[in-house]
């Protein structure tokens, strides 16, 4: 991050785009979507031990509408499967998940006729933790990761060719 | 979604839906514990009825021990309560064990005590924890959960997992107690003491604790018992028992311990026991430690086993006193290397099936106490 | 007195077979007479408290069996084909396990099921304890209780066909998914 502060005269200078990743970055608002075993890692992660507020997800939003990272730990049965769907579907743009474990990952142990093989194919996932289940260690570098690619994002370039694709549907 | 609370409350109950409001609170919500839900109907904050839906965590283990072997099985028993994975692990052990007809020598037996009453400690104190944060304290939370990462240091030294331990085999334990087990287990139980003191200075005189748990959701024995409830839920209600006692398994009749009972069968009472029973279980966890230091250094950890087993045609079901209750393994042989048929009895799925009777009539806020004083365990309810 | 005399002076009649394995008893009573002889059990011997009850399918183990005997046969006597004997045993077991609070004694019920008449009376009026384990049998299994309160899926969702702990039921499902769209429920 490349601010020019110019002294005295209450400028800064950036690009916007930078500016609005290092507002996106510092607070990633975690939404935890814990199931299973992975869950109660997340728990350490959250809790004193290892403290994630420390960068920059201090608060834990209980809610899928005010949220930026869903941390999805556990196991998704083929049951639950609409309800992930459903609270992902809830959150506001933009938004990023991180699949926590084995589980999340591929299905994991369970290979069986009622656990869902991996939660990528219902809904798009940013990172993913390997492990069963990864210890908090694992978890805060995945954040960080996360937060790296947050930097590297390009909100408004995006947003543009959204506009210039919907234009050219619309011709 | 709301057509199917509609529906599911039309199946369940007698009353007519549009008298009541249909709160559906869960799979995921903060208080349910990853993946419960339940729906109510109320009248105003008073609970009409409850009805728990579960099944959002059947990851289908029994049908897949059907197609592993005995050996294989065991990782697997981890994920059923990851509060204490290690307590599954031994009650599978002990029901295979039981199966083979084998006893596992001294030196094994008292590791296994030691480590499950570590586990049984880490449990109740996520519990008390967590009952906190569900009824507004948040700090025990915090306490508490640095006490456990402690634990959890010394089960990585012992077996090198911290959560799905794997603890053992079948027929034995795979390594002694750790060299820094010695320095550590003086100074942390008396950090345990200090945190679980802390926590009772915090919570249980506090007035707002108190008006917050005393009375609510009493239940009184008979019904416990007819509802199949076991562990703290049981003795809070008054009945004494205890599977350690009870039905000794391991080498649990030759320690001094005391089994904590409640009268009323409330939250406080199922609080109270928990933390009662940490105290307990530090007692058993060191006089098992002054047995296994008079162990001779060569004494053996493992018993010889087959390397594929294969227990003779029959079935049997071994119990034991896990944290939150009863927790035995059904296993019937055929005589393979497969076990035919596995059921686990967890022990909170009991309990949590008279959840809508434990409830009716309370308030919503009583309902989140509730439920987090049962300890449910989303893995081992749905398994 | 020991505890097998004991059951079989509880039950009498109903006593159809009582075995002993690792010292766990487990005896077995006809499907028609389960109210009967639990009541009997639980007033006359004590077991007063239920601790579980689940279902087990025994299709794979009568196979094995026959399979076994066919070769045996095989090996001593080619040419004799085996015969046929009798109507196939009941494929499905219910097994209750029952637990007296007073003397420590454990005890397993066994109730032989066919195929073809899948009901079995429930003995929710005598333990409130049966009443999820006796939906989960019915999910895992397909078992009719009579005069269960609700007997509904428990574990799988409503929608679901087949009952999955069978053993014609493969591992890995038969490809059931939820439907994901939510909108027209
Ligand atoms: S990855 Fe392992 S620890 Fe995590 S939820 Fe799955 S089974 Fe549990």
């Amino acid at each position: 991050m490349n601010f020019q502060a110019i002294q005295g005269e209450g400028w800064l200078l950036c690009k916007a785009e930078q500016l609005i990743n290092w507002g996106r970055s510092r607070s990633p608002w975690p939404f935890p979507y814990g199931t299973a075993c992975c869950g109660i890692e997340l728990m350490c992660a959250l809790a004193s031990g290892y403290d994630m507020a420390r960068f920059g997800a201090e608060r834990v939003a209980f809610t899928p509408r005010q949220c930026d990272v869903l941390i999805e730990a556990g196991t998704i049965t083929k049951k639950m499967v609409p309800v992930l769907k459903r609270i992902y579907d809830q959150m506001a743009e933009p938004k990023w998940v991180i699949a926590v474990g084995a589980c999340a990952c591929t299905g994991g142990v369970f290979r069986t006729y009622s656990t869902q093989q991996g939660i990528g194919s219902i809904i798009p996932v940013d990172i993913y933790i390997p492990g069963c289940p990864p210890r908090p260690e694992g978890i805060l570098y995945a954040l960080l990761k996360l937060i790296d690619k947050i930097e590297a994002d390009h909100p408004l370039y995006k947003k543009r060719q959204q506009v210039v694709e919907a234009l050219e549907a619309g011709k | 979604m709301a057509k199917e609370i509609e529906t599911v409350c039309v199946t369940t109950g007698p009353a007519e839906v549009g008298d009541y409001v249909a709160l559906n609170i869960g799979p995921i919500h903060p208080a349910m514990h990853g993946t419960l839900r339940v729906i109510t109907r109320t009248d105003g904050e008073t609970i009409i009825s409850a009805e728990p839906e579960i099944g959002y965590l059947h990851r289908g283990v029994e049908k897949l021990g059907e197609n592993l072997t005995y050996r294989q099985f065991l990782p697997l028993t981890d994920r059923l309560n990851y509060c204490s994975a290690i307590c599954n692990n031994v009650a599978y052990e002990l029901a295979v064990e039981k199966a083979l007809g084998i006893e596992v020598p001294e030196k094994a037996q008292l590791l296994r005590i030691i480590m499950m009453e570590l586990a049984r400690i880490a449990d109740h104190q996520v519990l008390v924890g967590i009952l906190g944060v569900d009824l507004g304290a948040l700090t025990p939370f915090f306490y508490l959960i640095i006490q456990r990462e402690e634990i959890y240091e010394i089960f990585e030294w012992h077996h090198g997992a911290r959560l799905t331990n794997s603890m053992g085999t079948i027929g034995g334990v795979e390594a002694e107690l750790p060299d820094r087990f010695h320095e550590k287990w003086p100074k942390m139980r008396d950090s345990i003491r200090k945190a679980n003191d802390e926590t009772d200075r915090l919570l249980t005189h506090n007035r707002i604790w108190m008006d917050r748990t005393i009375g609510v959701n009493a239940f009184c024995a008979d019904d416990a018992l007819n509802w199949g409830f076991t562990g703290p839920m049981l003795r809070a209600c008054g009945v004494k028992r205890d599977l350690r006692k009870d039905e000794p398994y391991l080498m649990y009749d030759k320690f001094d311990f005391e089994v904590p009972t409640g009268k009323h069968g409330d939250v406080f009472d199922r609080y109270m026991i928990r933390m009662l029973e940490m105290e307990e279980s530090i007692k058993i966890i060191d006089q098992a430690y002054a047995m296994y230091q008079d162990m001779p250094d060569d004494a053996p950890l493992m018993k010889k086993v087959p390397k594929i087993i294969k227990p003779p045609e029959g079935q049997i079901y071994h119990a034991i006193e896990s944290p939150n209750g009863e927790l035995g393994f059904f296993i019937k042989s055929d005589g393979t290397d497969k076990p035919y048929r596995i059921k686990i009895r967890p022990p909170c799925y009991m309990v949590y099936q008279a959840f809508g009777e434990l409830v009716q009539g309370e308030m919503i806020s009583d309902l989140i106490a509730c439920l987090s004083s049962i300890n449910v365990i989303a893995g081992e309810l749905d398994r | 007195m020991s505890l097998m005399d004991r059951i079989k002076d509880c039950l009498g009649t109903d006593l159809i077979e009582i075995s002993e394995f690792r010292g766990d008893v487990c005896v077995e009573i006809p499907k028609n007479r389960v109210i009967e002889a639990m009541t009997s059990l639980k007033e006359k011997g004590g077991f007063d408290f239920l601790s579980d009850v689940f279902g087990v399918d025994n299709i794979d183990l009568y196979a094995a069996k026959a399979k076994k005997a066919k070769k045996k046969k095989k090996g001593e006597e080619e040419e004799e084909e085996p015969k046929k004997q009798g109507p196939p045993p009941p494929r499905f077991e219910v097994i209750y396990l029952l637990l007296s609070l007073k003397t420590n004694e454990r005890l397993q019920v066994r109730v032989r099921v066919p195929e073809d008449s899948m009901d079995v009376p429930s003995v929710t009026g005598i333990w409130k304890a049966a009443t999820w384990p006796e939906r989960e049998a019915f999910d895992m299994y397909g078992f009719k209780f009579k005069g269960h309160p609700n007997l509904r899926r428990l574990l799988m969702w409503d929608e679901f066909k087949d009952h999955p702990l069978r053993k014609d039921y493969p591992l890995e499902g038969k490809g059931e998914e939820r439907h994901l769209n939510y909108d027209t429920v």
